[in-house]
């Protein structure tokens, strides 16, 4: 995680010296103040909002923050069934996000459709359109879920690098910062998912 | 020997200068040598909250809605005179009675004289 050696590290501390590395200060700022963007879907908002209310207190981990501007906003809590109708105003909301920027997806609707995966209104999951970074199961997934979920993604940050091959994708020039966003075609969304994002898993069947 | 007093405001506004203008630079000097920008038509999009904006942003209000605001505030402080006249209304005097009936009778005149002069029709 640090390229600075622990136990020299450990060494100073007990002399009273505190080193750090740019990349570990950066990512210690950024992981303790990830602002999610204000908004709701469904039934899994109404745990987000728990979430965020007094009982569990997402003020613990610094996402109290959140924002009713993407401008301001580092994470997008995708909380709830993602209807056709919605999903390109999401991708949207997504694009106006400022770099770096990191999405969870949560319940069962929003990472597959869920219960509502068979209706022809809903769609089959968020990362056909933008990159989900931590996914949470259930339906909805409890508060301590979300935290759980949040904690893993300040995991994540903290393990991303500012220089080098595996840098940070957000600073790589070649990574898009935006997605396309889909319009409505005959009788589904166009395109109905976009291949650089998409990679869905391939089931092998053993004979 | 005392300073002179105008120091300290110069102090103040060289603080006041200094304190924001350091996360800018700062901010100013992140972007220009790790964060490689990364502009595009959604995101440079003045409308934030998912729905494409339709239309100019830069609306007129025309200017005949004066007239409709002057006749409103006459009728908002008449607002202020009533509720107090309705709150101790049982235990008024009949000169005070009369004398908001005029009070009231004055305010409809003019409604009247600003209605036949044509003011609560709309101008294009």
């Amino acid at each position: 995680m640090s390229e600075i050696d622990e136990g020299l590290r450990r060494e100073l501390q007990r002399q009273g010296v505190w080193v750090t590395s740019m990349q570990e200060l950066y990512n210690w700022g950024r992981k303790n103040s990830i602002w999610p963007l204000q908004f709701g879907l469904a039934c899994c908002a109404i745990e987000m909002i728990a979430t965020a209310a007094s009982r569990y207190d997402i003020a613990r981990f610094g996402g109290e923050v959140f924002r009713p501007s993407p401008r301001q906003a580092d994470l997008m809590i995708v909380a709830g069934t993602v209807t056709k109708k919605m999903a390109p105003q999401i991708v949207r909301l997504y694009n106006q996000m400022p770099d770096p920027k990191y999405v969870i997806s949560m319940g069962a609707c929003a990472i597959s459709g869920g219960p509502f995966k068979q209706g022809y209104n809903v769609l089959k999951g968020i990362d056909r359109y933008i990159p989900v970074d931590v996914y949470i199961p259930g339906c909805p997934p409890r508060p301590e879920a979300l935290l759980h979920a949040f904690m893993e993604l300040q995991r994540k940050i903290d393990d991303q690098k500012l220089t080098g091959e595996n840098k940070a994708k957000h600073l790589n020039v070649a990574q898009p910062s935006e997605f396309p966003v889909p319009s409505f075609g005959e009788h589904d969304l166009e395109p109905p998912a976009n291949p650089d994002v998409f990679h869905p898993a391939k089931i092998e069947r053993q004979s | 020997m005392t300073p002179n007093p105008y120091l300290f405001i110069v102090i103040f506004v060289g603080v006041a200068l200094v304190f924001p203008l350091i996360p800018l630079m700062l901010a100013w000097l992140w972007r220009r040598f790790f964060q490689p920008p990364k502009p595009g038509a959604e995101k440079n999009a003045i409308y934030e909250c998912g729905v494409e904006s339709i239309g100019e942003a830069q609306i007129q209000f025309r200017s005949q809605y004066y007239l409709y605001a002057i006749i409103f505030l006459i009728f908002d402080v008449e607002a202020i005179f009533l509720i107090p006249f309705a709150v101790a209304f049982t235990s008024l005097p009949v000169g005070a009675f009369i004398a908001i009936l005029v009070f009231l009778l004055l305010l409809i005149e003019g409604l009247v004289w600003a209605w036949g002069k044509g003011c609560l029709q709309w101008e294009r």
